[in-house]
């Protein structure tokens, strides 16, 4: 299975390079999603890609599922492809050097700011700069490692992304303590997976595996203990992990596919956790946020496996 | 017809030979059976192309062209705002790729005489020198070319509020270079008078001073003359017009940046400098080339015959270098044109960076490759034309 990843994003995708491995949320999806299909989440063959790189890849059918920190909006929804369910709901968010002393995008004015070329952060920084009266210059490169590499020297006063991006990015410069993320949010980001048109049960897959994640949270399953939950008396357990009922097969996946998913990459808690959680290197708190599960007042919400 | 027993077998008026063997019907059938093939094979791939496009609903099509691109490009020629349309964003692409092609071919060719006139100096750290420029711009990628000019040499100039400040009220930064922008006074539109009155003065002087010259007449100076019109006049007009025909506009520095002036961004200056660089490396060694293809026994013959140094050079060996310099020269000069979508790598907004941003907007990558592909071969097409126009001016016009 070929995966579109973004390749060089702390938190999304990105190589360990102790180990070869691409590890990050979307890497995880890409690992799901081939634990589900072929049983094994090692059967992927990932694909860094720009963001301009996108939407022909996903129409050329040169990757089978894209995982690339993808803003899911009207236009590419129709002109791209297909969307799944949000993976994690971001905002777009703006970094400076602390010393700068800016605290707002109004004391921004006449700033130049580094952006991605081909992303919705581009779009959205032209509108909020236009509706707030603020002139900017921007500097606009397709690569990430060139955003972020010209801003680490100076061609920028700011950067301008999603915020998991910043955050993300953030501890691979130099000093991150000297950078600063702004306390506003320019934009709604929610980051989903895109397949390509045509393909009805490729498209449930995927968005049946991605909520496979968030209803095994909500159970309490996890990659370690979802052996116990064998037998147990839950219906919506059962007929989650495929004891009764033929839910998985109506996909034309084995009926325990979830079995399969959260073995192979825990939950969707645990995902995140991995990813963004204070463990790691971004140092997150995901409580109180909109990436919470449902019943901790966030939008994390699975509809019902029956 | 009966056929005659002596006529010639193969001759032009044989009857014998049936349509299926004979050669010239053959020549003609088979060009047009391979004509025939590569048309089958490319209607059915483009057939192909629009028909899976067409069920997925993303047939190409042009109707995005007026549509509200919504988004800024960093740098443009002309106004544009991200209210302006999808077609403008693409001409602003446009502009800046020819800006880039045309600065960088002039300073190649310059560079590129240098170089290719130095690696033929008798002076041997002057000649080794030039060979060490060659090799290492001609045996290195461009891309990585590109990257380091721009990441080690632009971006570790000093931060703009520690600008380098040169005469002129002109700075160098990180963020680029930045000198007072030149603008038209009130009364300014007289001194262009001045100018194209000094033009034509030098070229009349110039003609003159060739027929004189082609007369085998002493042409008393004209030509510096003609020198001293083109500079003089325009010279003149300027202290003519109170206060100057043209007002500057000098950049100061604000909150973040060096405001207002004209500005040349990192990006820019990367980009052309690494083309200039890179392919003055090849003209070098072509002009080089053309200078050696001259026999020394006309170098010789010339000096035999009285001829100063420079009419040697004007007169017998340029002319015969130029026949052999000029068509390789073209190539190079289409080589840096395509060579600037490199842009892309450092974010210089030039057409090929800005269509990227166009198709993945507008979902229509077939159409916006197809109409990027036209107009690079459009590019190239003109410039090809111009210098076959100047090589036919340069050959032997045998009489």
């Amino acid at each position: 299975m070929v995966c579109g990843v973004n390749g060089g994003l702390p938190g999304m995708s990105v190589l360990n390079e102790a180990t070869g491995q691409f590890e990050g949320m979307d890497a995880d999806y890409c690992r799901a999603i081939a634990a589900a299909v072929l049983g094994d989440p090692d059967a992927v063959q990932y694909a860094p890609l720009t963001a301009d790189q996108r939407a022909t890849a996903i129409q050329g059918g040169e990757v089978d599922v894209i995982f690339r920190n993808t803003t899911n909006t009207l236009s590419r929804d129709s002109a791209w492809g297909d969307f799944g369910p949000t993976i994690f709901y971001d905002g777009q968010g703006m970094m400076v050097p602390a010393a700068l002393g800016v605290s707002t995008l109004e004391e921004l004015a006449g700033a130049t700011i580094c952006v991605t070329s081909g992303t919705t952060t581009e779009l959205n920084l032209t509108d909020q700069m236009a509706f707030r009266g603020i002139e900017f210059t921007p500097v606009v490169a397709a690569e990430i490692d060139t955003v972020y590499g010209t801003y680490a020297e100076g061609r920028c006063d700011a950067v301008t992304s999603d915020k998991s991006q910043l955050l993300g990015r953030r501890t691979a410069l130099a000093n991150p303590a000297d950078h600063i993320i702004l306390d506003v949010t320019m934009s709604k980001e929610p980051l989903a997976p895109v397949v390509a048109t045509g393909d009805n049960q490729w498209a449930d897959i995927v968005t049946w595996v991605v909520n496979a994640t968030i209803e095994a949270e909500e159970q309490g399953i996890t990659d370690e203990n979802v052996g116990d939950f064998a037998g147990s008396d839950n219906p919506a357990v059962q007929r989650l992990l495929g004891e009764t009922g033929d839910l998985g097969a109506a996909l034309g996946l084995s009926n325990d596919f979830v079995v399969d998913v959260v073995s192979a990459v825990g939950n969707y808690g645990q995902i995140w956790d991995r990813a963004f959680g204070p463990d790691s290197p971004l140092a997150l708190s995901r409580e109180g946020t909109l990436n919470a599960l449902w019943t901790d007042g966030g939008l994390m919400y699975s509809p019902p496996f029956r | 017809m009966a056929d005659e027993p002596n006529g010639t077998p193969n001759g032009s008026s044989g009857t014998s030979v049936p349509f299926w063997r004979d050669v010239r019907v053959l020549a003609i059938v088979s060009q047009f059976v391979f004509l025939a093939i590569v048309l089958l094979i490319g209607s059915y791939l483009l057939n192909n192309l629009i028909t899976n496009m067409e069920t997925k609903g993303f047939a190409p099509h042009l109707g995005w062209l007026d549509l509200r691109a919504g988004y800024t490009i960093s740098e443009s020629v002309i106004s544009y705002t991200p209210d302006d349309t999808y077609a403008r964003a693409l001409l602003v692409g446009l502009l800046n790729t020819l800006m880039v092609s045309v600065v960088g071919i002039f300073l190649a060719t310059v560079i590129g005489l240098i170089v290719g006139i130095a690696r033929l100096s008798t002076n041997w750290l002057v000649s080794k020198i030039a060979l060490a420029y060659v090799e290492l711009f001609r045996n290195t990628p461009v891309l990585v070319q590109l990257l380091v000019i721009y990441f080690v040499v632009f971006l570790q100039m000093p931060k703009v509020k520690e600008s380098i400040e040169l005469p002129l009220d002109m700075y160098l930064s990180q963020r680029g270079f930045v000198m007072p922008r030149p603008e038209v006074a009130p009364d300014g539109a007289i001194w262009f008078v001045f100018v194209i009155i000094g033009i034509a003065a030098a070229g009349t002087l110039w003609f003159l001073a060739g027929r004189r010259e082609a007369a085998g007449q002493p042409t008393h100076g004209l030509r510096w003359f003609a020198f001293a019109a083109a500079l003089g006049l325009p010279i003149l007009g300027w202290f003519l017009i109170p206060g100057g025909p043209l007002e500057f506009e000098n950049p100061e520095l604000g909150a973040f940046n060096l405001q207002g002036g004209l500005r040349f961004t990192p990006e820019f200056l990367a980009l052309t400098v690494t083309l200039a660089l890179f392919t003055a490396a090849f003209i070098a060694e072509i002009i080089r080339g053309g200078i050696q293809s001259v026999g020394k026994g006309q170098l010789e013959a010339a000096r035999t015959i009285g001829l100063t140094e420079g009419e040697v050079l004007r007169l017998v060996i340029l002319p015969q270098a130029l026949r052999v310099i000029i068509p390789p020269l073209t190539s190079q000069y289409l080589n840096l044109i395509k060579n600037s979508s490199l842009a892309f790598a450092v974010g210089y907004a030039d057409v090929f960076n800005v269509s990227r941003t166009v198709s993945e907007q507008t979902g229509q990558p077939v159409a916006v490759i197809i109409i990027v592909m036209a107009v690079y071969l459009i590019i190239s097409l003109i410039t090809s034309v111009i210098m076959n126009f100047y090589n036919r001016a340069v050959q032997i016009h045998e009489r």
